[in-house]
């Protein structure tokens, strides 16, 4: 077990194999993540679309009921508070699911800065165990276990239904691995919690269900390009950088951090996002430098690692726009070593179109 | 796994197996435990000189970086070129994946390392904490 932004988490399940395993079976079957630690902030009320539109970069007017979207609340300066999944549950009422070492942080300023509104926002972060069921099979394996039709479920799209006879569980067709499937939002008491995660693993035995810890997250994202914050995003970096352009819809009149964004896009950016995989032999880790040819540094990684489904070293790293190009090789200081690596195309990972 | 009782043991996980001059390094099957699925070795090249207590490579699982410290003093006679396919031999048997074989410059410093009954309770107070 690891404290992670307070939580006690485990990092993998030795007896499932460890990360390796668990990283592969999301691949290719399914695996289930306790990801209970994620916040949760609703916001519901007359004006609460105005609200979300003023705090967050992405359109939530074009969220149908029942649909979500990938955002991102911004600092005035166009960099992040952090990343956001924005669900519209009903007519006026929408649920932010946000990152675990930004919840008090988040929450106060989603209340700070919703105070014009006819709405209300409440922090419901200890109200939920999420649980996550990702994979290939997810669809298969939660089936069992539910009266919803999932299939009829978008990706990016919520329903409701009974979940191990537990009535009304908000059912969203969302996940952080790159892989199709669920993430459920039950009562967080640790029986309720307990039984359902038992379900689930028992129900998914013949499918080859595993549990999944941090270090299986963490390597499916940064497979996927999925960005972690503190890592890919930060309150240092603007959305330009981060490449998230098409999650911020520029044609809104209006939201934090928009004017900030306008100046930004007009001078150019400084530094951009890049994947990239080693050719010699080496793993770049989070905080490396990034050289060029001429060993001079030019930038660092965010996040690195071996890639258990790709088996290759793979990284994301900020570095300025002229190395960004496809096939650039450039060097990563591993241990006082200058080790050659190359420009690649992301996602490293994309999973198969369904036939 | 048995921790045998003719290797000597490092606090930092290393096992060392002396015969006569000669030695064979490699890390513990608690090592390969906490560190979970290797996926990287990096090891000194034959002819190189390491020392008691200093770095000679590093291993690195999935998730973390770990150093590799010289049990005794030698120079690199072999190297187990298995390992920069296959590192995850280590995982399967950490006891038999050895990584390096040196000459010994002075066989009298494996005095100071750990049987495999200390090492043993060393770990399971490490495991404890």
């Amino acid at each position: 077990m690891v404290e992670f932004n307070g939580w006690e988490m485990p990092v993998e399940y030795p007896s499932a194999g460890g990360i390796i395993a668990e990283h592969n079976a999301v691949r290719t079957a399914v695996g289930i993540f306790d990801v209970s630690h994620m916040g949760d902030i609703r916001l519901a009320g007359a004006e609460a679309l105005a609200a979300v539109e003023h705090i967050s970069m992405n359109d939530a007017s074009r969220l149908a009921v029942g649909q979500a979207q990938y955002s991102a609340l911004l600092y005035p300066q166009g960099t992040f508070v952090d990343d956001v999944i924005v669900h519209r549950l009903g007519q006026d009422e929408y649920l932010l699911v946000i990152n675990a070492g930004t919840r008090e942080k988040d929450f106060s300023w989603v209340r700070d800065h919703t105070r014009d509104f006819d709405c209300k926002a409440e922090n419901l972060s200890d109200d939920f165990t999420q649980i996550a069921i990702q994979g290939p099979k997810a669809v298969e394996l939660l089936q069992k276990l539910t009266d919803a039709a999932l299939s009829a479920v978008k990706f990016y799209w919520v329903t409701r239904g009974t979940v191990c006879g537990l009535k009304n569980i908000l059912i969203a067709r969302t996940g952080y691995t790159g892989e199709d499937g669920f993430e459920i939002y039950i009562p967080s008491d640790e029986r309720t919690s307990a039984m359902v995660w038992n379900q689930v693993l028992q129900a998914g035995r013949d499918l080859g269900v595993v549990p999944c810890g941090l270090g299986a997250r963490n390597t499916l994202r940064l497979e996927a390009k999925l960005a972690l914050y503190g890592h890919e995003i930060s309150d240092t970096i603007n959305v330009w950088e981060a490449a998230l352009d098409r999650f911020c819809k520029m044609e809104k009149p209006e939201f934090v951090g928009r004017d900030a964004l306008e100046k930004a896009k007009a001078v150019g950016i400084r530094r951009t996002l890049i994947g990239l995989e080693m050719v010699e032999r080496g793993i770049a880790r989070d905080g490396y430098k990034v050289l060029d040819e001429g060993d001079a540094e030019i930038g660092y990684v965010t996040s690195g690692s071996y890639a258990p489904f790709l088996k290759k070293n793979i990284a994301l790293a900020y570095v300025p726009p002229r190395f960004a190009e496809v096939g650039t090789i450039i060097k990563i200081e591993i241990r006082n070593q200058a080790v050659r690596a190359q420009v690649v195309p992301t996602p490293f990972y994309k999973r198969p179109k369904k036939v | 796994m048995p921790y045998p009782t003719d290797f000597k043991y490092t606090k930092e996980h290393e096992w060392i197996r002396a015969d006569g001059k000669n030695a064979t390094v490699g890390i513990t099957n608690y090592a390969q435990e906490s560190l979970g699925d290797i996926v990287f070795v990096e090891l000194p090249k034959v002819g190189s000189e390491i020392v008691a207590g200093k770095t000679f490579g590093s291993v690195e699982s999935v998730k973390a970086v770990s150093d590799l410290y010289a049990p005794a003093s030698g120079v690199v006679a072999e190297v187990n070129a298995e390992l920069s396919t296959a590192p995850e031999k280590i995982n399967k048997d950490a006891h038999s994946a050895w990584l390096i074989k040196i000459a010994l410059k002075n066989a009298a410093e494996l005095n100071s390392l750990l049987s495999a009954q200390d090492y043993e309770k060393f770990v399971s107070e490490e495991a404890g904490k």
